[in-house]
């Protein structure tokens, strides 16, 4: 369980984040959506630690987080913007080093293991500096998972990735969602949305405005609701 | 109405202020006067050794403004309020300031006292490196993005710089007693035990004048900032308000 | 430890292993000081007599800007893909980075040194008196109080849109301790009537110096690197 309490951001005089109350049981899959600008990687980035938050507090399981609480953060896998990658590294070498970090075991098998999973076997040992978007955006994700998390975080996911990618990607998710992960999920892919989560909150600018669960709705709602929420002022 | 409040706030010289610098009239006419006219005149040196007064006021000063610095950069760290972080930066532009008059007087003293016009005396040349430290400190403070990263990374280099000064006048000492032995001692004479108590009075005055100066100044930096602060607030409200009538 | 110590190590080795790959950063710092070597020797003529006042000087001068050189390039590449976020959440303490960062910078240098300082002495055919161990000494004193400033420095100024030209301007006043005192210390040693005792001041600054930059970076990295 994630529960956000009063959490905000300010950066220079602008409010990015004002102030969210919201709280994520067990398997939930919770797509998490807005106009750009509408703080959601910001949100994000405070739930994984990296963004000190202006105000408000953040626990998992009842547990604030704390900065200097490992064993807590080691549990959260983060999907950033960027993807955290060593361009002179080889997928397999990028991996080693955050599994490592992440100490996990066997590391090497299991970062073979992910970049099967992700469909980069062909190119496991070219340095990344020469891949695409999409297939640096599939290392990522790689990366993001290779410590087994108990909690996903992904921000944006889906850019870059093509249809195969998707699908792969959607099947990760749901793989997690069975071991009973949370994922947040920042997108603006509506069809990933209604195929994967089970629930979808509204941001815009920096308010959570509309949270709601999907499998009460069809995509044309979905989209109806997110289309009335947004333009209303 | 909240907003209009503190708009009048700022704009009306606290009673504090007021009082400090009414204050301050008398008592700066009080310490040209000592300087000037009630001290005697200096037997080997003439005239010119009244801008020790100057001389000494100011570096004690700086000191005492860089200590500021160091004392609001860990509050900011701790409390993270932005007041902490504006008076240290309005404390580290007055010590260059009072650093700069050390550094121009020191060598006025040297060419009288020692017939050269530059000493790698411990204490000016510890002076000088103090100078280079607090630029790079207004550096930083004038790096882009927004004042919170700003702020941070200047705290950080404000205690860093301040922990740095003892180190590099320890160093400075020992590097110039290998370099001239003499000068040094020549030095310790001069500002310090041969005093006449007179003389002594007048320098005590003046450093506090100038320590009441700092103080002046350090309001008036803080309620200029502050006023920055609050036209460029208004200005984004403005804007926003703006926005939005186009809009709808 | 087990979230300090072995990041830390992890980061060290990984920037090793990088620069191993790509040997950009270490061979430019190389060249760079074979240059310094080259145009000290035509802008002072160096005879017997002044190579003595002249070497100590020279080694901190190759020492310090080669220094700068890496230490500019040491957080670049973490920046390009937000690298230290990766750090941060992997989870490492912010010390812990700043400790890696420290070893591999430290590295650096004295793969440098290793190679241009032998190159020096052999050039200006010096013969260095008595005792290596104390020279030594003083060289990686001296050494690892510029990397602890420089890798705090560097991960300020790597903020700021136009680093390379700020971090020299924050890094030098606040090594001129360590210079002075590298510089005199082994002057001391490496003189002919070499007397060490006269040295042990110079040291104990340098070891007074090294100790509290290296625990103020250990303790104000997190909020150089805080967001
Ligand atoms: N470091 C920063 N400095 C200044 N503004 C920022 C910073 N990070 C984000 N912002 C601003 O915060 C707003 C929200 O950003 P973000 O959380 O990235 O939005 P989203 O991910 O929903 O598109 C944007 O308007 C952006 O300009
Ligand atoms: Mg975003």
């Amino acid at each position: 369980m994630i529960e956000t309490n009063g959490l905000s951001k300010t950066i220079g005089e602008k409010t990015i984040v004002r102030p969210i109350n919201v709280s994520f049981q067990g398997a939930e899959t919770v797509a998490i959506l807005g106009p750009n600008g509408a703080g959601k990687s910001t949100f994000l980035n405070m739930i994984a630690g990296l963004i000190k938050p202006t105000s408000g507090l953040i626990s998992f399981h009842g547990n604030a987080l704390k900065k200097d609480d490992y064993t807590l953060k080691e549990k959260i896998g983060f999907l950033s913007h960027q993807s955290f990658l060593y361009d002179y590294f080889t997928p397999i070498e990028n991996l080693i080093f955050f599994g490592r970090m992440y100490k996990v075991e066997n590391v090497r098998e299991r970062a073979k293991q992910l970049i099967d999973e992700v469909g980069l076997k062909l190119f496991q040992n070219e340095p990344v500096r020469s891949f695409s978007r999409g297939m640096l955006q599939r290392l990522a994700i790689a990366r993001a998972l290779i410590h087994n998390p108990e909690y996903l975080l992904l921000d944006e996911p889906h850019t870059g990735l093509d249809q195969q990618a998707v699908s792969i990607l959607n099947e990760v998710i749901k793989a997690r969602q069975k071991e009973g992960v949370t994922v947040l999920m920042v997108t603006h892919d509506f069809q990933q949305v209604t195929d994967t989560c089970t629930r979808a909150l509204i941001m815009r600018n920096g308010r959570l405005v509309d949270d709601l669960s999907i499998s009460e709705l069809g995509q044309d709602t979905l989209d109806s609701r997110y289309q009335a929420v947004v333009k209303s002022s | 109405m909240d907003n209009k409040n503190s708009i009048f706030r700022f704009l009306i010289p606290s009673k504090g202020y007021n009082i400090l610098f009414y204050l301050a009239i008398p008592i700066v006419i009080m310490a040209l006067y000592l300087t000037f006219i009630w001290s005697p005149v200096e037997r080997t040196m003439g005239e010119v050794q009244k801008i020790f007064y100057f001389h000494v006021g100011s570096a004690w000063n700086a000191f005492f403004a860089f200590f500021v610095v160091l004392v609001f950069s860990i509050l900011y760290l701790v409390k993270r309020k932005r007041i902490y972080d504006i008076i240290a930066g309005v404390s580290a532009e007055i010590g260059v300031v009072f650093t700069a008059i050390v550094l121009a007087t020191g060598p006025i003293w040297a060419h009288s006292a020692w017939n050269t016009w530059w000493t790698w005396e411990p204490r000016l040349t510890t002076t000088l490196i103090l100078f280079f430290i607090y630029i790079a400190y207004i550096m930083i403070r004038n790096m882009e993005g927004e004042w919170q990263k700003k702020a941070r990374l200047a705290s950080v280099f404000g205690i860093i710089g301040f922990i740095n000064v003892p180190i590099v006048f320890m160093a400075v000492r020992w590097w110039e007693t290998n370099l001239h032995p003499v000068v040094l001692g020549d030095g310790n004479e001069q500002s310090g035990g041969g005093l006449e108590p007179s003389m002594l009075f007048t320098l005590l005055f003046t450093v506090a004048t100038m320590t009441l100066v700092y103080f002046l100044f350090l309001r008036k930096g803080i309620y200029i900032e502050q006023l920055r602060l609050e036209t460029s607030k208004l200005k984004a409200k403005w804007q926003e308000k703006e926005i939005n009538r186009e809009a709808s | 430890m087990r979230y300090f110590i072995t990041p830390a190590l992890l980061i060290a080795l990984k920037d090793l292993y990088s620069e191993w790959r790509t040997r950009q950063v270490v061979v430019t710092m190389l060249i760079f000081s074979a240059l310094v070597i080259v145009t000290f020797s035509f802008a002072f003529d160096p005879t017997r007599q002044a190579v003595e006042a002249l070497i100590p000087g020279m080694i901190w001068v190759i020492t310090v800007f080669a220094g700068i050189l890496g230490l500019n390039r040491s957080f670049l590449s973490e920046q390009k893909q937000d690298q230290l976020h990766g750090m941060i959440v992997a989870p490492a303490d912010p010390a812990s980075i700043y400790l890696g960062k420290v070893i591999a910078n430290y590295v650096f240098v004295f793969v440098v040194q290793a190679i241009s300082i032998p190159l020096l002495l052999i050039l200006f055919d010096f013969q260095v008196p008595g005792d290596y161990g104390w020279f030594l000494l003083i060289l990686f004193l001296g050494t690892f109080g510029f990397i602890c400033v420089g890798t705090l420095l560097s991960a300020v100024s790597i903020q700021s849109k136009s680093s390379e030209m700020l971090l020299p301007v924050l890094l030098f006043p606040l090594v001129t301790p360590i210079v002075i005192a590298a510089v005199e210390a082994t002057r001391i040693v490496l003189a002919q009537d070499a007397s060490i005792s006269e040295a042990f001041s110079w040291m104990q600054l340098i070891v007074v110096y090294d100790l509290v930059f290296f625990v103020a970076g250990f303790l104000l990295f997190e909020y150089v690197l805080e967001v």
